[in-house]
């Protein structure tokens, strides 16, 4: 029980998508202009992460070694276009707002590191829980990246107003997304990273 | 005048690192050195323009016409990882040389999320110009694929530069690496702002 545990929180720390392993960068910068909206992206990529590595670690005995990286991208693209009709149909604002960063889940270098790296040597429980791990985290970074950036830069958290005006604008907009995510790599370094 | 709004734009108004944050994962991968990044750009850019031309006309003429457009990812990610092994495997045949100075960075092309990022935006996005806005027709999607990826060319050369002198500098050991480099790249992205308003 432990070790099937382990497989969920090593997401959280020891191998943190973004400030350990730092991968998925373009999602990470893109969509965390508010708490919410890193939210949503990190929830909609754990959706096609979990699928994904499930559907790998059923297929990859059979898939012959030389073609698997067109297999698992066929695999992963049918699932972001399974989640794109659903959140179309279920949730359009936030479709909207994440916009072209749905279909670009595809190219996330997160999932298919995982299928590569995890879901193609493990079965497909240990997968399963690997993908809500991973996912879990990068939900957890970018909910965090997302959370700083809405203070600094509207005065806000997840949407509750708490400061009148505007705050720090820059920080909604792009400079702000490399600034603050370089700034909490270094707090991430130096407090949470065992050497 | 609208292909020229559409240079503008999509060199320095949206670059598309600095801006709309595709194609991040490389930028930060490959821009240790000079060399390494001017190869890089040449690869994606070479790549970026092909791609758009083969998924438009894809989208535009089987399609679109089918009713079939929830397919676009499926479609253009395969599109794009077979034409990526394409250009290797012709560029290997007919040109040694250029292979050479491409051939390392073309498979790491494919999950480059600029390319699918550029595909999708020229068919799903409408252009403003001035008063109207409309979706690009066929050259002008080419205009702005091979624009965007000069842009991308630009602030990936650029930032090298820095990150090279950026080496030999003394920097507190949390700071070393990735997150100077983000930083840096952020007072470079507060520099493209300034052309924000421009077209």
């Amino acid at each position: 029980m432990g070790k099937k545990l382990s497989l969920i929180t090593d997401g959280f720390i020891k191998n943190n998508p973004t400030f350990v392993l730092v991968l998925g960068m373009c999602p990470t910068l893109a969509t965390t202009t508010s708490a919410i909206n890193g939210l949503e992206m990190g929830l909609a990529t754990l959706f096609v992460l979990v699928l994904s590595n499930m559907a790998i670690s059923l297929l990859a005995p059979i898939v012959p070694d030389k073609v698997h990286i067109p297999v698992y991208i066929v695999v992963i693209a049918t699932f972001v276009t399974v989640l794109q009709l659903v959140m179309q149909a279920f949730t359009p604002g936030a479709y909207a707002t994440l916009g072209l960063f749905i279909p670009l889940i595809v190219v996330n270098c997160i999932v298919l590191g995982r299928a590569e790296a995890f879901a193609n040597k493990h079965n497909v429980w240990e997968s399963a829980l690997d993908g809500i791990g991973v996912g879990l985290g990068f939900t957890l970074s970018l909910t965090v990246i997302g959370l700083v950036r809405e203070v600094l830069g509207s005065g806000a958290a997840f949407g509750w107003k708490f400061m009148p005006g505007d705050g720090v604008l820059a920080f909604v907009m792009a400079p702000g997304a490399f600034l603050v995510l370089g700034y909490l790599m270094v707090i991430f370094n130096k407090y949470l990273k065992k050497s | 005048m609208e292909y020229f709004a559409i240079i503008i734009s999509a060199i320095f108004v949206n670059n598309i690192l600095l801006a709309q944050f595709l194609g991040i994962c490389p930028f930060l991968g490959v821009s240790n050195k000079l060399s390494t990044a001017t190869g890089m750009s040449g690869a994606v850019c070479f790549v970026i323009t092909l791609a758009t031309l083969v998924t438009y006309l894809l989208n535009a003429y089987l399609l679109v016409p089918l009713k079939l457009e929830f397919l676009q990812t499926i479609a253009f990610i395969l599109v794009i990882a077979s034409l990526v092994q394409i250009v290797e495997i012709v560029l290997k045949k007919i040109s040694p040389s250029l292979y050479q100075a491409l051939g390392i960075f073309l498979p790491l092309i494919t999950t480059n999320c600029a390319v699918l990022g550029v595909a999708i935006t020229v068919v799903t996005k409408e252009f403003t110009f001035g008063a109207e806005s409309h979706m690009l027709d066929l050259p002008q999607a080419l205009v702005y694929a091979l624009a965007t990826s000069i842009g991308y060319g630009v602030a990936m050369i650029l930032f090298a530069g820095l990150r090279e002198h950026l080496a030999g500098n003394e920097v507190p050991k949390a700071f070393k690496g990735l997150p100077i480099a983000l930083i840096t790249v952020s007072i470079m992205a507060m520099a493209f702002l300034g052309f924000s308003g421009m077209v």
